[in-house]
C-alpha cells in the first residue's frame, strides 16, 4: 500500500517560502495515501497561477491546463475513467474570476471530482492585483485606491448552486484539511474544499495571524450539523464566511455518473471501440 | 418526361415549411431518385421568410439548381422573393387564401390553390402543406400513394385517423390541382428512378456518425447553429455503446472537457461553430503543446461575430489553421460530401491518436445542413487506430521517475500512457516541458520539443487530400474548391467543357497541413487557376499561392451574401477569364 511518501516526486515547488500552498500539497499527498490509493489511479488537474503548479509537485497523473480551465479538464478526465481518483486545483482567481462559470456549473453538474481551492485572496503570480476574494477597500496594484467591488462568499455561493459537498479550511490545519479532503474524495458527488492559503510576499492583509483570529471552527460550534442546508448558510452569513471545517454534505443526492443514462460502469476509456456491422446497418436504415 | 425538378416550399417559419420539405423529398428519396435540399432560414422560431429548395433527379446531384419549376407558396413574400428562380414554364402554386398575385414580369403560371380551404374542410387547417404536396404531385404526375409510408411513419404515433386525414389531405389537393391543370396534368412528369434505396441525410448526421462509428464515445458541446444537430444525434446513440455527452456551460468548457475525455483515453468529440471555434482557441494551443488528441468540428457560417448565423460562408479557413496563439501541429481536414463528412470524421480519431494533436474537421452550413441523397457507406473502410497508445504491462519506472511521454522520436511521435496505466506517470502541462512533461525553460529544449511537434505532421498519411477530377494533361483551367462547393464545381465544369474549355478540378480535402505534391503538378499544368470560394478575401487562394506559388496564374471567384454558390454563377466567372 502507498504512503503519502510514494505521492511525493522529485520537484522542488517554485512557491515562496511560507506560503500556504505547501501544506495543501502535503495535505493532498496524505489523503490519497489515507484513502488507500496508489499513485496511478489518481489524476490532479490544476490551473494557472502559483497554486495551479501543484499538479506538477505530486506524485501522480497531473494536467497543468489553461488558466481558469481547470473544473471542465478535470470533469473530462473522470467521465473517461470513473475509476481514477481526480482532484482539480487551482488558486481563487483561476476558480472564482477566470474559472467562475465552470465551478458553478462543475457545482450543480455533481460529477464525482474534488476541487481544492487555495484562497489567498490575491493574485500571486502576475505579482500582487485584485482577486474576486480581495475584501472591499483592499489596495493593490490594480486597486490603489482600495477595491471597490463585494468579495465572492464562495460558500454561499456554493450553497446556492446546490452544492452537496462544501468545506472550508486553513492551510495551517494540516491534520483538519487532510480529513477533509480524505471526506471530500470519498463523497460520491462534486466536493468543494476552500482552504485560506496566505500569499505571505503579496498579501499583507490575510496573513496567517489575521486568519487565527478571525476563523471560528464549525466544530467549536456546539451541535452544527453539516447536513443541514439552511443552518449552514445561516452560520457562514453569521461568520462572514470565516469559518473552517465541514460546511455542508448532502449524501442523498446521487454523483452525476450514476444518473446518466447508458454509462458504462466500467471505465469508458477501456470501452469497445468497434461497433458491429449489424448495429451499424441498423443506424444507417434511420436514414433511408 | 424530365429528368431533373427543382421545387421549392416558401413561406414564415414556423409554418412547417421544413417538414412540408421532408415528407415530399422522403418520398421521392424512397423511389430512387438522388435530391439534394437547401433551407433559407433565419435566426428565430416564429415568422420571417423561410423556404426549403429541392432539386430531384434521377442522377447524383450535389447542388443547388440555378433554376426552378414549382413554386408552393404560403404567403405573398415567398413568390415576391422567389420568383425570379422560375422558369417561363415553370409554376406557382400559391394558397388562396391570402389572394396570390403573380409579378409582371415572369412567364411563369400561377395557380390559386385553397390549401388551408381544403384543409380546414378536412378538419384541420394545419394539413395545408399536405394539400401542397398532392397538388405538386399532379403537377409531377406522381401517385400520391408513395407518399402514405412517408405520412404513416410520421403521423403514426398521433393514431390513424391522423394518418389518414393527412392522406386525404393530399389525395384532395391532387385532385383539386389535377383539374386545374386539364391537359396540363403531368407538364413535369418525372423519369422513373431506380428504386435503389439511398440514405438521405445531412452532412451534420454524417459526421455524427462517423463519430460513433470511428470509436468516439464521449462528447462535450454547447448548442449553436449550425453544428447542434451532431450533439443531438450523438445523445441519442451514445448511451447504447457506454458513453454520453455532456451539454456544457460554454464553448471553452466543451473544447477543455474534451481535452480532459481524450487524456484518460476516450475518443472525444467537440463541434461548434465560428463563434464557439474562436472562443475554443487557447484550449487548442493547450492540445496541441500537451500533445493530446482532439477531435472538433467547425461547421463554418457567416461570420465574423454572430454575422450571418444561418447562412453559407467558408472564411474560418485561416482561423482554423493558424489560430490559437504560438505555435502548434495541427490537421484540418475538409469534406466536400456527406460521404466524404462520414468516412473523414471517422478518421480523424485516428489521426489525432496517431499524431498527437488536434484534428479540425472543417464543415460549412450548406455541407452541414443540406440534405441529400448518399450512396450507402461503407462501414468496412472504417478503421481504428490508436498510434503510440500503449497496451499491457510498462517496465517498471525507477522511484520517482516519470514515463517519457514526450520523449524525443524520430517521427516525432512520443508513446503516449493515459491515467490508471501503472508505470506511465508523467505531468502534462502547457508550460514547455522536458521529456516527462515537467517545465522547462531551456533553450536546447525548447527546440527539441517544438522541433519534436512539427516533426509529427510532416509526413502525415491522408487516403485522399485531394479529390481529383483532371482529365486534362494541360488544362485551360484548374478550378479548386473546398467543402460544399464541389458540386456545383463539377455542374460549371461540364458547361466549361461543353463551351470548349479544357478543365481540371481539385477539391481540397486536407487543408492543412496543404497537400503541396498533391496539387503542384495540376497548377503547373493550367494556364489559368479559378479558385470558388464564399469567403471576401480569398482564402484558399492565399493558401494556394502561399504553398504552391504561381501567383499569377490565381483569379478568386468569391461569394459573401450568404449564399451557396450556383452552377451557372462559377461557369459565367470562369468563362469571363478567357
Amino acid at each position: 500500500m502507498a504512503t503519502f511518501k510514494d505521492f511525493r516526486n522529485n520537484v522542488k515547488p517554485n512557491w515562496c517560502p511560507g506560503c500556504g500552498d505547501f501544506s495543501v500539497q502535503a495535505a493532498m499527498q496524505r489523503a490519497a495515501a489515507n484513502v488507500g490509493l496508489e499513485p496511478e489511479q489518481l489524476a490532479v488537474v490544476s490551473g494557472i497561477g502559483c497554486s495551479g503548479r501543484i499538479s506538477g509537485y505530486i506524485n501522480s497523473y497531473g494536467f497543468h491546463g489553461i488558466h481558469g480551465r481547470s473544473l471542465p479538464i478535470a470533469q473530462g478526465v473522470k467521465m473517461a475513467n470513473r475509476d481514477l481518483t481526480v482532484i482539480a486545483s487551482g488558486g481563487d482567481g483561476d476558480g472564482f474570476a477566470i474559472g467562475m462559470g465552470h465551478t458553478i456549473h462543475a457545482i450543480r453538474r455533481n460529477i464525482d471530482i474534488t476541487y481544492i481551492v487555495m484562497d489567498n485572496q490575491i493574485y500571486g503570480l502576475t505579482k500582487g492585483q485584485t482577486s474576486p476574494r480581495s475584501a472591499a477597500g483592499f489596495k493593490t496594484k490594480s486597486t490603489p485606491a482600495g477595491s471597490i467591488e463585494q468579495a465572492i462568499s464562495p460558500m454561499e455561493m456554493a450553497l446556492t448552486a446546490g452544492a452537496t459537498f462544501v468545506a472550508q479550511s486553513f492551510s495551517t490545519d494540516l491534520k483538519d484539511l487532510t480529513a477533509l479532503i480524505e471526506a471530500g474524495i470519498k463523497h460520491k458527488g462534486f466536493s468543494l474544499i476552500n482552504v485560506f492559503s496566505p500569499c505571505v510576499t503579496y498579501n499583507k492583509v490575510n496573513t496567517y495571524d489575521w486568519f487565527k483570529e478571525n476563523l471560528t471552527k464549525l466544530s467549536d460550534i456546539e451541535g452544527y450539523d453539516p447536513s443541514n442546508r439552511e443552518n449552514a448558510m445561516q452560520t457562514l452569513m453569521k461568520h462572514d464566511g470565516l469559518v473552517t471545517g465541514l460546511i455542508y454534505q448532502n449524501t442523498e443526492r446521487p454523483s452525476y455518473q450514476e444518473l446518466v443514462s447508458g454509462y458504462s460502469e466500467k471505465p469508458l476509456s477501456e470501452a469497445d471501440l468497434t461497433l458491429d456491422q449489424e448495429y451499424f446497418d441498423k443506424l444507417t436504415a434511420e436514414f433511408v | 418526361m424530365i429528368n431533373q425538378l427543382s421545387w421549392k416550399v416558401g413561406g414564415q417559419q414556423g409554418e412547417g415549411i421544413e417538414s412540408t420539405g421532408e415528407i415530399f423529398a422522403i418520398a421521392l428519396n424512397r423511389l430512387g431518385y438522388y435530391l439534394y435540399g437547401y433551407r433559407h432560414f433565419s435566426s428565430r422560431i416564429k415568422g420571417g421568410h423561410t423556404n426549403n429548395k429541392i432539386r430531384v433527379s434521377t442522377t447524383q446531384v450535389r447542388s443547388i439548381s440555378d433554376d426552378l419549376d414549382i413554386l408552393v407558396a404560403f404567403d405573398q413574400e415567398t413568390i415576391d422573393v422567389n420568383y425570379k428562380e422560375l422558369h417561363s414554364k415553370g409554376v406557382i402554386m400559391a394558397d388562396a387564401k391570402f389572394g396570390p398575385t403573380k409579378p409582371e414580369d415572369t412567364e411563369a403560371s400561377l395557380y390559386a390553390v385553397p390549401f388551408t380551404e381544403i384543409a380546414t374542410e378536412l378538419g384541420t387547417s394545419l394539413m395545408k402543406n399536405m394539400v401542397a404536396i398532392g397538388a405538386t404531385s399532379a403537377v409531377l404526375d406522381l401517385d400520391i400513394q408513395v407518399f402514405e409510408e412517408v405520412v404513416q411513419e410520421i403521423f403514426g404515433r398521433k393514431g390513424q385517423q391522423v394518418v389518414e386525414k393527412n392522406m386525404e389531405a393530399i389525395k384532395a389537393g391532387y385532385e383539386y390541382m389535377k383539374e386545374q391543370l386539364g391537359s396540363n396534368v403531368g407538364a413535369m412528369e418525372l423519369e422513373k428512378a431506380d428504386g435503389q434505396k439511398r440514405l438521405f441525410m445531412i452532412g451534420n448526421d454524417a459526421i455524427a456518425m462517423g463519430a460513433l462509428a470511428g470509436g468516439c464515445r464521449f462528447m462535450a458541446a454547447y448548442p449553436i447553429t449550425p453544428a447542434s444537430e451532431i450533439m443531438e444525434y450523438l445523445i441519442k446513440k451514445l448511451p447504447a455503446v457506454g458513453g454520453t455527452v455532456i451539454q456544457t456551460e460554454d464553448e471553452i468548457a466543451a473544447v477543455t472537457m474534451a481535452i480532459g475525455a481524450n487524456y484518460g483515453g476516450v475518443r472525444t468529440i467537440t463541434a461548434s461553430a465560428g463563434p464557439g471555434l474562436s472562443l475554443k482557441m487557447e484550449a487548442i494551443g493547450l492540445s496541441g503543446i500537451t500533445e493530446t488528441p482532439l477531435v472538433i468540428v467547425d461547421t463554418q457560417r457567416g461570420g465574423p461575430s454572430t454575422g450571418l448565423p444561418t447562412k453559407q460562408e467558408q472564411s474560418d479557413l485561416m482561423a482554423m489553421i493558424y489560430g490559437t496563439h504560438g505555435e502548434i501541429p495541427k490537421i484540418v481536414m475538409a469534406p466536400s460530401t456527406v460521404q466524404e463528412a462520414f468516412y473523414d470524421t471517422a478518421e480523424a480519431f485516428n489521426l489525432a491518436e496517431e499524431y498527437q494533436c488536434p484534428v479540425i474537421i472543417l464543415s460549412d452550413l450548406q455541407l452541414s445542413l443540406g440534405k441529400q441523397t448518399v450512396e450507402p457507406l461503407d462501414f468496412s473502410k472504417v478503421e481504428i487506430r490508436r498510434g503510440k497508445l500503449q497496451t499491457g504491462e510498462l517496465p517498471e519506472l525507477e522511484s520517482k521517475a516519470y514515463f517519457k511521454r514526450y520523449e524525443v522520436t524520430e517521427d516525432g511521435v512520443s508513446p503516449r500512457t493515459i491515467p490508471g496505466m501503472k508505470n506511465g506517470i508523467h505531468h502534462v502541462t502547457g508550460v514547455e516541458h522536458e521529456e516527462t512533461g515537467k517545465p522547462s525553460e531551456s533553450a536546447a529544449n525548447r527546440i527539441a520539443q517544438m522541433d519534436k511537434r512539427f516533426r509529427k505532421i510532416s509526413n502525415i498519411k491522408f487516403d485522399t487530400p485531394v479529390h481529383k477530377n483532371a482529365p486534362h494533361e494541360e488544362a485551360d483551367l484548374l478550378i479548386v474548391g473546398f467543402n460544399s462547393t464541389r458540386g456545383a464545381i463539377e455542374e460549371a465544369m461540364d458547361r466549361l467543357e461543353q463551351d470548349g474549355v479544357k478543365v481540371n478540378h481539385a477539391q481540397v480535402r486536407l487543408i492543412h497541413p496543404f497537400p503541396v505534391d498533391e496539387i503542384l503538378p495540376l497548377v503547373k499544368t493550367a494556364k489559368k487557376i479559378a479558385v470558388i470560394e464564399n469567403n471576401a478575401t480569398g482564402q484558399l487562394a492565399n493558401i494556394l499561392k502561399m504553398n504552391v506559388g504561381h501567383a499569377e496564374k490565381v483569379h478568386k471567384v468569391l461569394k459573401y451574401d450568404g449564399n451557396p454558390f450556383l452552377p451557372h454563377e462559377i461557369h459565367s466567372k470562369c468563362k469571363e477569364l478567357f
